[in-house]
């Protein structure tokens, strides 16, 4: 291309070719600009500290949690012999004895306090069967030889357990009253146990094992599948299971820790576990009042999420409905009128649907109704904007050939006005319930009624995050099912009506993707 | 077929009568349709109603006579009071309790000026909507190429993309919150990043709509001197898209003001904690100063972002949103 070409084009085209300072400029600026409001708020939420506080081991058991489940043994060295123990509300129900937990037993001479030991011992739920009565535990630690008890010692004779071995995926933790050899892969590592006083390897610790003074407890990591501490009294494992422990049926149920096959055969022919009802119906309860699932009353509140989610959008458009003619310009001559519900349409929605969820809560106690009640004062703000909007940008030659025919007012707005407007109306309003269902799960949080609620509770407590990922997946599942049906709706009512009016369908297309 | 004969419905020829009786059929089975949907409607309204009062604490009926005491409870002792408690200015009636510590939270910048504390709270609540907004829009903007049909070829890249929005777009902003509530302890950062990572999902799905409703021309040109993928990307389809990305962007923080004011509120700071505070203890004055404030940023924020919007793409931009 000559030069005097170039030069033409460029006298042609001046706003491509010397464009303002402002216009070359500006998007430099703009990245400029939003990399210094950056490093103004990481000052101002003092970004670096709080990361530098956080806890992220922490956040990598937590997320574990959401799919996995731990069961904790606790050995405890004893003088010649050792007790294993679970926690209290064990997954493996109240006489736990699993198979990664090898047992090696003998018969041992001990010393008991014979006179206050039985009542102490029998109201303990973990008391295993291999335990006489008296036996100590941790709150009732046995007295050691030699020492001068004020009851008078008797020696019994009796099994126990002399050695234990925990498998851990590829690891394994070998116990003795004092001695512990912890295997992971080909490396392994003897601690000699002083019992009460220190924990000293024989070895170097490879890097899986953290002791952080000599002769304190011994932190073992076998990865995912678990950890341990080697602590002067017991040896503690974690052992992790992927799954979410007892779904279907808790440890007290009769049903529990049978597999799929006896539990149905159970339910259509067994005998009665009790008498007063059959068993699917047991089978139906107890899954219902699962414990640590709490089925029944998780369902409930997601029914309940839904339901708000609903009849605040329904409500919210039947009384957006006659208030947006009254909004609208061309329907409703009156200047006054159209002004005073179009700013009591900006006040419903300006105050904060937060806002009228807390002032509900206060009025109706928590529950559904406060939430369905803030969802439709909000949206009737919103939808009633919305709705005003698409009156005032209805095309009018159906209405004046409505009006030349003769036709009354009313008659002119059912058929000049509703057919152009009400499948914008509707689309707009399942937009809203949409959205709503998933705004309606936040707003269960500050005590609105629905799921919200249970889920803050459940995730404050920092358990039962496999509990918070359930609810998650509910709430993932009903958002898609009615995301599904209402851009079913939406098609459909959209594709039949609009045929021969195009721009108005794009519009009111845009109009909803902009909220949603 | 002449104007006089369809005004005097005159015996139609079998062709218009097979017409005709094939339109009403149409008219008969809409009509039905319709009024199937208007009673499940109707029925599906009715029974949600009845199942929202019996599992509420409290039943419609009677606690509806109620409603409006809690209105009456939040007359303060005087119509200043509010202002005072806006100001951060001592009251009158200072017994040292919570209720009338007004000048407890003021922010001092200098030894003399100082913010007072809802001020400062807004603000906060402000920062942490623009900010995860902004970091929200970033991610949004680089994933947004991938899930649009008319730039990303393969199909691959494209699903997983499109799912990856739509997960974190649905997933719950109250449990991001919460998970990371437990890392971080209490804080804004948890809500920043639950309504950055929402808002990751939900701008990135309106921006890929966008990029394939862009016109094509500039990028085949663009194609056709031999540019590579950014190069098109860069210089054919962001200028166009822009204003239209801008105009999304203002719209998404007018969302997530709201968003992060509820976040607030169960615990994240800012103003939705100050809010829930003063509500469940009966502060009356406070209450008031704070729905007042929070009412008056929302309306300037909306309007400050609905004028900018029509600036930048004109009448497209009449809709305004809130939070999904």
């Amino acid at each position: 291309m000559k030069p005097d070409a170039i030069n033409d084009i460029a006298a042609r085209h001046p706003d491509a070719f010397r464009r303002s300072l402002w216009k070359r400029y500006a998007t430099p600026i703009g990245i400029l600009l939003c990399i210094l409001y950056t490093f103004y708020c990481s000052w101002f939420f003092s970004v670096a500290s709080v990361l530098e506080k956080a806890n992220w081991n922490l956040a990598g058991a937590y997320l574990a949690d959401w799919v996995s489940y731990e069961i904790r043994p606790d050995i405890e060295f004893k003088d010649n012999h050792l007790t294993i123990d679970y926690s209290r509300f064990s997954k493996l129900g109240s006489n736990p004895d699993p198979d990664w937990v090898a047992k090696q037993m003998a018969v041992i001479e001990r010393q008991v306090e014979a006179a206050p030991a039985p009542g102490v011992a029998t109201n303990k739920s973990s008391q295993d069967s291999f335990m006489a009565p008296g036996a100590p535990t941790a709150e009732n630690p046995a007295v050691p030889l030699g020492q001068s008890a004020p009851a008078v010692p008797e020696t019994v004779r009796e099994d126990a357990v002399v050695a234990a071995t925990v498998t851990l995926g590829n690891g394994q933790i070998a116990v003795t009253p004092n001695l512990v050899t912890v295997t992971r892969g080909a490396e392994s590592v003897v601690f000699d146990i002083a019992k009460g006083s220190s924990v000293t390897p024989r070895t170097p610790l490879p890097d899986w094992i953290e002791q952080r003074r000599p002769g304190s407890t011994a932190y073992v990591s076998f990865g995912f599948l678990g950890r341990a501490e080697v602590q002067n009294d017991e040896v503690v494992a974690w052992r992790r299971f992927f799954g979410w422990a007892n779904f279907v049926f808790d440890t007290n149920s009769p049903f529990w820790g049978k597999p799929f096959g006896e539990v149905a055969s159970l339910i259509v022919s067994g005998p009665r576990i009790d008498p007063s009802r059959s068993n699917a119906a047991l089978a139906w309860d107890n899954i219902l009042n699962n414990a640590e699932w709490q089925h029944g009353d998780v369902w409930l509140k997601l029914l309940q999420t839904i339901v708000m989610a609903f009849v605040g959008t329904v409500l919210a458009s039947i009384v957006a409905f006659p208030l947006a003619f009254l909004a609208a310009r061309n329907v409703t001559p009156s200047r006054i009128a159209n002004q005073v519900t179009k700013r009591f349409f900006d006040f419903l929605r300006s105050v904060d649907m937060l806002i009228w969820a807390l002032f509900f809560t206060r009025g109706f106690g928590p529950g559904p109704l406060a939430g369905m009640s803030a969802i439709f004062f909000t949206d009737t703000g919103t939808l009633g904007k919305l709705y005003s909007e698409a009156l005032e940008n209805i095309d009018d030659k159906q209405r004046e050939g409505i009006r030349s025919v003769g036709a009354t007012p009313a008659m002119v707005q059912r058929y000049g006005v509703l057919p152009q407007v009400l499948p914008v109306f509707l689309s707009q309003s399942l937009y809203f319930w949409e959205s709503n269902t998933r705004s309606a799960t936040i707003i269960g949080a500050v005590g609105a009624g629905g799921i919200g609620l249970k889920l803050w509770e459940a995730m404050r407590t920092n358990t039962n995050w496999a509990n918070v990922f359930y609810m998650v997946l509910l709430i993932l599942l009903v958002v898609f099912i009615f995301d599904n049906i209402s851009s079913y709706l939406r098609r459909n009512l959209m594709g039949t009506v609009a045929n021969g009016n195009d721009e108005r369908r794009v519009s009111a297309r845009s109009a909803a993707a902009q909220i949603a | 077929m002449s104007a006089t004969d369809v005004c005097r419905a005159p015996a139609l020829s079998p062709e218009g009568a097979t017409v005709e009786r094939h339109w009403r059929d149409l008219a008969a089975r809409r009509r039905l349709y319709t009024i199937g949907g208007l009673v499940f409607l109707f029925f599906a309204l009715s029974g949600s109603l009845w199942f929202a009062n019996e599992t509420n604490a409290g039943k419609f009926f009677d606690r509806l006579p109620y409603v409006a005491d809690f209105f009456a409870e939040l007359k303060p002792r005087d119509w200043f009071d509010p202002v005072r408690a806006l100001f951060d200015l001592p009251s009158p009636y200072d017994d040292g309790s919570l209720k009338f510590d007004y000048p407890e939270g003021r922010v001092y910048l200098t030894q003399s000026i100082y913010i007072p504390e809802y001020f400062h709270r807004m603000v906060e609540t402000l920062n942490i909507a623009l900010f995860s907004t902004l970091v929200g829009a970033t991610f949004g903007f680089l994933l947004c190429f991938f899930a649009a049909g008319n730039i990303t070829a393969s199909r691959w890249l494209r699903f997983f993309t499109r799912r990856f929005l739509e997960i974190v777009r649905a997933f719950p902003e109250i449990v991001i919150a919460g998970f990371f509530l437990a890392i971080f302890s209490l804080g804004p950062i948890p809500a920043i990043i639950a309504v950055s990572i929402h808002t990751v999902g939900a701008l990135g799905k309106m921006f890929f709509e966008v990029v394939e409703n862009a016109d094509m021309k500039p990028e085949e040109g663009l194609r056709a001197v031999g540019a590579n993928w950014v190069e098109r990307v860069w210089f054919g389809i962001v200028p166009q898209v822009l204003p239209n990305f801008m105009s999304y962007f203002l719209l998404r923080f007018e969302i997530n003001v709201r968003a992060s004011t509820i976040l607030g509120a169960v615990g994240a700071g800012g103003i939705g904690e100050s809010l829930r505070l003063s509500i469940g203890r009966g502060h009356e004055a406070k209450t008031i100063a704070i729905v007042f404030l929070l009412f008056c940023t929302i309306v300037a924020v909306d309007q400050f972002s609905a004028w900018l919007r029509h600036r930048l793409v004109g009448r497209q931009a009449f809709a305004y949103g809130r939070g999904e």
